[in-house]
């Protein structure tokens, strides 16, 4: 129900940037308003969220250690499970940030009816697609940086042609955008055919993932299938970004179904459960640092 | 959500007797019960719910962001030992939270106020309410779950603030309430009287000279002493615990500890800390007023779980700064015990096993030969602080048979009891049985493959309420603190030898 509720909605936005455009022409609105407005949202949404979240104090140094603390000089203590210092609290966050160290302690627990009797056994794929996910999107974001960027930083061209060096067909194949697709694909999927987590999932869990496929996928059809005039794509995007907007005649009607999308996905990000990326660093912060350290 | 909620019986505490809110002040006093039409709220419930979640949202950075970045992705599901014991899908940790959740949306942020259910948005109404009573007294605050989580999103947190709802209402359970206001009046949760206590502890004493034929003096109340020594209540009324704090008192004589007891400051535990911050501040504040009035110069606590959250995490906000105390020092070894500067509170596991690391304890494990023994980290002891070395290494000294359980089940990634944040009542005892199902399991195993008779651990509650799942589910298999081990193969000077 939530899935296809979802579903429905990324396609109406779909049709709305065909009809905007193709129907109505209104390329200023879809080109130039629409993205500005969504970028205003996401930037002052953000910083309200975390403005609020701020203003609640923090009482308590109260984390969930996962090891052995630092008491006895001849114990061994957990120096990232259970960290005694400012480095061990910085190490046990940038593996749970860059790493996610928690998904990958993850189990599978279950119930067997001789006995009964509980069997465990180690559970990796949530956090092999989370991971997959996220690098890959960070990676297209930066790739990305090259339309908005005159002349393209030096970092930017190294990633971009690491990402194609498989230089399958022409435009090069880029790896994470595939990579990103098959991963929002499995957590669609897992989303389906898990009871438990079809049973806890809401609407709003499948529309950051329709929302994203449909970004990935209207991208990987502009650059391989429908191809777009890149250099007047460009001069768009760069006009964006300079604040000297212009619309280009002659990019095709996919370029704005994509960047429709994309707005949409801006736009919703602070309402959403997407800003667990703005949580994440104060939540896990909170709960990395003990008591000992302070 | 949309499945109503049932109250099934077995599952959940009686409400509180009105007497007990009345002593210590707390709002809408009255007889109650789960089960009755009408809980009796006072007409303007809900605004005082809403209003709380926002005073809450304000005070706490934590619920607040528990609130917003839960993204659902299942890997909490299985790990709640109450979900694996009783397949409710709203014991599935990140449900229990989205109960709390979907009302937070609706009344606090702006998608829910939008899109209502869409958003996962929900009204607070009675149905509402009752349901989250029934499932956040189904949580045991173990933390189990955050440690699988990739944000860090403590459930207990979550029940925390439920809890401190209910008791808003005057709608705590019986089994929580009656401790606070005993802790609050006599100074511990089963309402001990001071010369209870005393004749409590000479009845150990007895037994102890009848089996070791060396007469132990204790002392209450001592002015003057270097150590105040707080131990939960439970430790002095009911087996096995007696049989914990005779090795505490053993091993005290033994060494010629300048220590004493306090009939005042006379429990470690703290079921304040399962109705509300307020109230768990309030019930703390003794330990230290205590040891101030005494002049001691550090305190030394019992087994214990939950206290030793309390005390690691909580009392230096609450209490402190315990600046009338010195930073402890073991006037055994010298040790300086670091990791209690600031609380100056050292755990007796920490103590015990520095004793044994310098040679200060005569030990005969063989005495312990009998048993074959495996060890229960408690929730609190793992995931709040990380005393998971020392309790063994006192085992491994004391005993010649030990074996641990699955590797999924100790250490921080321990199974509760089924029974802890005061859910260790009698009325509920299904639900018990069902949430201490994993422990047991795992013990259950340990017991097939290596014959372990003996559960050992650091914990009060565990003393009580695993002993009541082990007859359930693994009948053959006792129940100790650790340091009735330790007592059981301490060889004391005088006619100790004798002793087998």
């Amino acid at each position: 129900m939530g899935a296809l509720l979802s579903f429905f909605v990324v396609i109406v936005l779909v049709l709305l940037a065909l009809a905007g455009i193709k129907g109505a022409g209104l390329y200023v609105l879809f080109g130039t308003v629409i993205p500005y407005a969504a970028v205003a949202t996401f930037i002052l949404g953000v910083i309200l969220r975390v403005i609020k979240w701020s203003r609640s104090p923090v009482p308590f140094h109260i984390p969930t250690t996962c090891g052995q603390e630092k008491s006895l000089p001849w114990i061994k203590y957990s120096k990232l499970e259970s960290p005694a210092g400012t480095l061990g609290v910085i190490g046990r966050m940038a593996l749970e940030v860059l790493l996610f160290r928690s998904l990958f302690r993850n189990l599978k627990t279950e119930l067997r009816n001789d006995g009964p009797r509980l069997a465990y056994g180690s559970n990796k794929w949530l956090w092999l697609g989370g991971l997959a996910f996220h690098w890959s999107m960070l990676i297209v974001i930066i790739r990305h940086l090259r339309f908005f960027t005159h002349p393209v930083p030096f970092l930017v061209k190294i990633i971009d042609s690491l990402d194609g060096f498989l230089q399958i067909g022409a435009p090069h194949l880029m790896i994470t955008g595939v990579v990103l697709l098959l991963a929002l694909t499995y957590l669609f999927l897992r989303r389906v055919f898990i009871p438990q987590v079809r049973y806890i999932s809401l609407p709003a869990d499948y529309l950051p993932l329709f929302l994203l496929m449909g970004i990935a996928t209207s991208g990987i059809l502009m650059r391989y299938f429908f191809k777009v005039d890149i250099i007047k794509v460009k001069e768009l995007t760069l006009g964006l970004a300079s604040l000297n907007p212009g619309i280009p005649s002659g990019i095709g009607v996919i370029f704005y179904i994509h960047l429709f999308l994309i707005s949409s996905l801006f736009a919703y990000f602070p309402f959403s459960k997407l800003m667990h990326m703005g949580g994440v660093f104060s939540s896990v912060l909170q709960e990395t640092w003990p008591i000992t350290a302070v | 959500m949309e499945v109503p909620v049932e109250f099934k019986p077995g599952t959940f505490c009686y409400g509180t007797r009105p007497k007990y809110l009345e002593e210590v002040g707390l709002p809408n006093p009255r007889e109650w019960s789960p089960l009755d039409e009408d809980w009796k709220l006072p007409a303007d419930w809900k605004d005082t719910v809403l209003a709380g979640i926002g005073e809450r949202l304000k005070k706490n950075r934590a619920f607040h962001l528990f609130m917003d970045i839960c993204v659902r992705c299942g890997a909490c599901a299985d790990k709640c030992h109450f979900f694996i014991g009783s397949g409710d899908p709203k014991n599935m940790p990140v449900l229990r939270a989205e109960l709390m959740r979907s009302v937070y949306r609706k009344y606090f942020s702006t998608g829910g106020k939008l899109f209502g259910n869409l958003a996962g948005a929900r009204e607070l109404t009675f149905e509402v309410f009752k349901e989250w009573w029934y499932y956040f007294y189904q949580c045991t605050e173990c933390r189990r779950c955050s440690v699988f989580c990739p944000y860090g999103i403590d459930t207990a947190e979550i029940t925390m603030m439920a809890r401190e709802l209910f008791n808003l209402l005057g709608c705590n359970t019986d089994w929580i309430a009656g401790p606070v206001a005993n802790c609050y009046r006599k100074g511990n949760h089963l309402g001990l009287e001071p010369h209870t206590i005393t004749s409590n502890i000479e009845f150990m004493l007895d037994d102890i000279e009848e089996i070791t034929g060396i007469k132990i003096e204790p002392t209450f109340n001592r002015k003057g002493a270097e150590i105040l020594f707080v131990t939960p209540s439970g430790d002095l009324f009911g087996d096995p615990g007696t049989y914990t704090c005779m090795g505490y008192l053993m091993l005290f004589h033994e060494l010629g500890l300048d220590y004493t007891w306090s009939t005042y400051a006379s429990e470690g535990g703290n079921f304040g800390f399962f109705t509300s911050m307020e109230m768990a501040k309030r019930l703390n504040y003794k330990i230290y007023a205590e040891a101030k009035r005494l002049g001691v110069k550090w305190i030394l606590g019992g087994e214990c779980g939950h206290m030793w959250r309390v005390v690691h995490q909580y009392m230096d906000t609450w209490n402190g700064p315990a600046d009338f105390l010195e930073e402890p020092v073991s006037p055994i070894t010298g040790t300086k015990f670091e990791n209690a500067k600031t609380t100056k509170m050292v755990h007796i596991a920490e103590f015990t096993a520095d004793l044994i690391k310098h040679g200060k304890l005569k030990l005969d494990p063989s005495r312990n030969d009998h048993l074959k023994v495996t060890y229960h980290d408690s929730c609190n002891t793992s995931r709040g602080m990380g005393i998971l070395e020392e309790p063994r290494y006192i085992i491994n000294n004391s005993c010649n048979n030990f074996h641990e359980m699955h590797e999924d089940t100790i250490r921080e990634k321990t199974f509760c009891c089924g029974s802890g944040t005061g859910l260790n009542a009698g009325e509920n005892m299904e639900l018990r049985m069902r949430g201490g199902l994993p422990r047991a399991n795992a013990v259950k195993h340990v017991r097939d493959k290596h014959g372990v008779n003996m559960l050992a651990n650091i914990c009060a509650i565990d003393r009580a309420t695993l002993s009541a799942l082990m007859q359930y589910w693994v009948p053959d298999v006792e129940v100790s603190g650790v340091h009735e081990l330790l007592g059981n193969a301490l060889v004391m000077t005088g006619r100790e030898g004798e002793r087998d």
